[in-house]
């Protein structure tokens, strides 16, 4: 008994061994099979089926994970050389950390990348460039900025719910934390004025002309006084009593949009997509998206990135190329509402004049594009992505009530120094 | 006897001979294979990256620099906070775990209906998954709308930012590593409480010991070794808690444990360090110094749990 038993376990290990092992890089039939990694909402659903119809020798899986999940696996993937996906999607936040390493990527420009740079709006294609000229991502989309806010609410705080009025209400941030205070007034327990102060920060982050480095990477956001004046601004607004306090992207600010916890919220062009995931059909209509005070900026975007170790490494740079193209990324802008990366596009009539019927027919498309033009971009340094975090946990410890906001200012300084 | 019969026999007895000799080696060879190959090395190699200047996506720019990791992380203020983490939790996890585990498993060592049942019960947690018990016990611990802070409300208290204290935080976390581990150690503990002789607790119960008595003179010094390995279990489990933490406080701040790091235990300044900033030699340091202090913790409980009197 014993030793048939030990000589099934062996076999067994033996067999899942030798499985995990080969992988299974052609799927049957001789198809190629690819996969795809994402995190949030790319969009992709319909373009991957799009694709798969018209390139029969290829079979696509994609998967997604949360935002933080996504990158932590991919560097654990990158490190041992296996396990990451034929094409991996990064964020603005961390595609400067991968493009130290660009060894581990295949090099775009050696795939057809030159033919095709000028699609892109410089800054973009520049923002996934190695130090030697290496280019590690195509763009997908940027992150230019709008204000959502709930029809609603603002209307019942005898606000005007017109996304002009409101415009013209706050050109600046200082306009648009008044008219929280005025609104705060009248709102009913438990809705505030915004999600929480380090979605509010990151847009005034987004808009400096300087962001948390200069341009010889040094980290210069102790001394930056545009940024320091935008964390007074929200600090004081937190203080007012203004923000719902949750964190952007996690299971409760989710909730916040459920319940309908908050009135405006920050918006970067995906973050309708998440919008439309969290709020749900339910809240279709009340939501509508209006102009940022303070002018153009950016918050994240992504690229695609093709790494090494894969197995089908041409085919997958063909279709990363495809779902980088400008039809694609039109159609990826009318869908989920991503800001597409590609200059031409913002004068397309089908993207200037595109309403969104879920945010009460908003004129996204030139209310976008518009951002867009005005967009200043803006120096992304080699750990952008963990500074925002730390500057993150920083205002969130003001709105806990643990520290006052010269403490946590100076916390988070000595932090990122280090 | 022939030659020929004497050669077949002494081959008969050489092979015995080595047979019994290295036979045994064979038999335990498999586990010291895999052990080598998943246990000792992976440690070795660790200490070998605690080494290194070595980030994680580039192997090929990794240098030595010594003791110079070990240098800055005894300086290192977060990591010091992180090791005060790890002792504040393993303390909230580890002894209320080793007492609910001895009182439950005193409950189903008696004679109740459908003991079985509760037997199995008790385990269920444990086979849970760590992901699903920790974000449903992070909604229970929800600021706004957890069911905790909707208990504590009726009974007048006002509602608490679980998340944002640090005594506040580690309790949380304590109860999901609680909840989850208890039946475990409850079901090592009944396991040797059956194999108690009744005659002594019929001797105590002539002699007018208490049920109470009984319990803390009888059944518990008979339990020592497995206090003892339940304390160690335990410990080192504790000392390396990871996933509470980290799903605790689910988004792109996860790895920092809290807005001011109150609840980021060693492990999870290990994943910071290391998947985030991808200073692999300065994580795999942070690897080595938690797995020599979870030594000296889990030597402590040994101390502690054996002094435990069996007279």
């Amino acid at each position: 008994m014993r030793p048939k038993a030990l000589a099934l376990g062996c076999a067994a290990l033996a067999t899942a061994v030798v499985l995990s092992g080969c992988g299974s890089d052609t799927a049957g039939g001789g198809k190629t099979k690819l996969t795809i990694g994402l995190f949030g909402n790319f969009g992709y659903a319909e373009l991957l089926k799009e694709y798969a119809s018209t390139h029969p020798d290829v079979e696509i899986t994609d998967r997604t994970a949360s935002y933080s999940d996504h990158h932590k696996n991919l560097a654990a993937h990158l490190a041992t050389n296996s396990g990451a996906a034929d094409i991996e999607a990064v964020d603005t936040g961390y595609v400067n950390q991968f493009k130290a390493t660009p060894d581990k990527f295949v090099d775009l420009n050696t795939k057809g990348g030159t033919e095709l740079k000028d699609r892109w709006l410089p800054w973009k294609w520049e923002g996934s460039l190695s130090k030697d000229g290496k280019q590690i991502g195509y763009g997908t989309d940027v992150g230019g900025l709008a204000i959502c806010y709930r029809r609603d609410l603002l209307q019942n705080a005898g606000l005007p719910a017109d996304r002009d009025q409101l415009a013209a209400l706050w050109p600046t941030w200082q306009e648009f934390m008044a008219a929280g205070k005025k609104f705060q007034e009248k709102a009913p327990e438990g809705v505030k004025w915004f999600d929480g102060g380090p979605s509010v920060l990151n847009a005034i982050v987004g808009q400096a002309s300087v962001g948390y480095y200069d341009k010889s990477d040094k980290i210069v956001v102790g001394e930056n006084k545009e940024i320091k004046a935008g964390w007074d601004l929200v600090v004081d607004g937190v203080q007012a009593g203004l923000s719902s306090k949750l964190l952007y992207s996690t299971p409760v600010w989710n909730t916040g949009f459920k319940q309908g916890q908050f009135a405006t919220v920050t918006c970067p062009a995906w973050q309708m997509a998440k919008i439309k995931d969290q709020a749900g059909p339910e809240a279709a209509g009340k939501w509508d998206v209006t102009s940022v005070p303070g002018g153009g900026g950016n918050w994240g975007g992504s690229y695609l990135t093709v790494p090494k170790a894969g197995k089908n490494v041409d085919k997958a740079v063909e279709l990363a190329a495809w779902l980088t193209a400008p039809e694609q990324q039109a159609k990826v802008f009318k869908s989920s509402g991503l800001l597409p990366s590609i200059p031409k596009l913002y004068d397309d009539p089908s993207i200037v004049d595109y309403k969104n019927p879920y945010f009460n027919d908003a004129p996204i498309g030139k209310l976008f594009t518009d951002a867009a033009k005005k967009l200043n971009p803006q120096y992304q340094g080699p750990k952008a992505g963990d500074i925002q975090t730390a500057i993150g946990n920083a205002m969130q410890r003001v709105e806990q009530g643990k520290q006052n906001g010269e403490d946590s200012w100076r916390q988070f300084v000595g932090d990122v120094q280090k | 006897m022939t030659l020929i019969d004497r050669r077949v026999v002494d081959r008969a007895a050489r092979r015995h001979r080595w047979d019994t000799r290295f036979a045994p080696y064979g038999y335990v060879a498999p586990y010291f294979l895999i052990f080598g190959v998943f246990g000792l090395f992976p440690l070795l190699y660790t200490i070998w990256v605690s080494l290194q200047e070595r980030n994680l996506l580039d192997e090929n720019a990794a240098h030595l620099v010594w003791l110079d990791n070990y240098t800055l992380l005894l300086a290192d203020p977060y990591f010091w906070n992180a090791m005060g983490n790890t002792m504040s939790l393993w303390l909230l996890t580890t002894v209320p775990q080793i007492l609910f585990a001895l009182g439950i498993a005193a409950l189903l060592n008696r004679k109740v209906r459908t003991r079985t049942l509760f037997r199995m019960g008790v385990i269920l947690p444990n086979i849970t998954s760590v992901a699903a018990v920790t974000i449903i016990f992070a909604q229970l611990f929800g600021r706004d709308f957890g069911l905790v802070n909707w208990v504590l409300e009726l009974f007048g208290a006002g509602q608490i930012d679980w998340q944002a204290g640090t005594a506040t935080s580690h309790v949380a976390i304590a109860v999901m590593v609680v909840w989850r581990w208890t039946g475990y150690h409850a079901l090592i503990f009944l396991a040797s409480m059956q194999a108690i002789s009744p005659s002594l607790y019929e001797a105590a119960t002539l002699d007018g010991a208490s049920g109470w008595q009984q319990f803390w003179r009888i059944t518990v010094p008979l339990l020592r070794p497995q206090i003892i390995f339940t304390t160690i279990i335990a410990t080192t489990g504790n000392m390396r808690l990871l996933a509470e933490p980290l799903l605790f406080n689910p988004g792109a701040a996860a790895a920092t444990g809290g807005s001011d790091r109150q609840f980021q235990t060693a492990a999870l300044y290990l994943y910071e360090q290391g998947f985030t900033k991808y200073d692999f030699g300065y994580s795999s340091a942070i690897a080595v110094v938690l797995a020599i202090a979870t030594i000296i913790v889990a030597g402590l409980g040994y101390l502690v749990t054996k002094r435990i009197q069996t007279e």
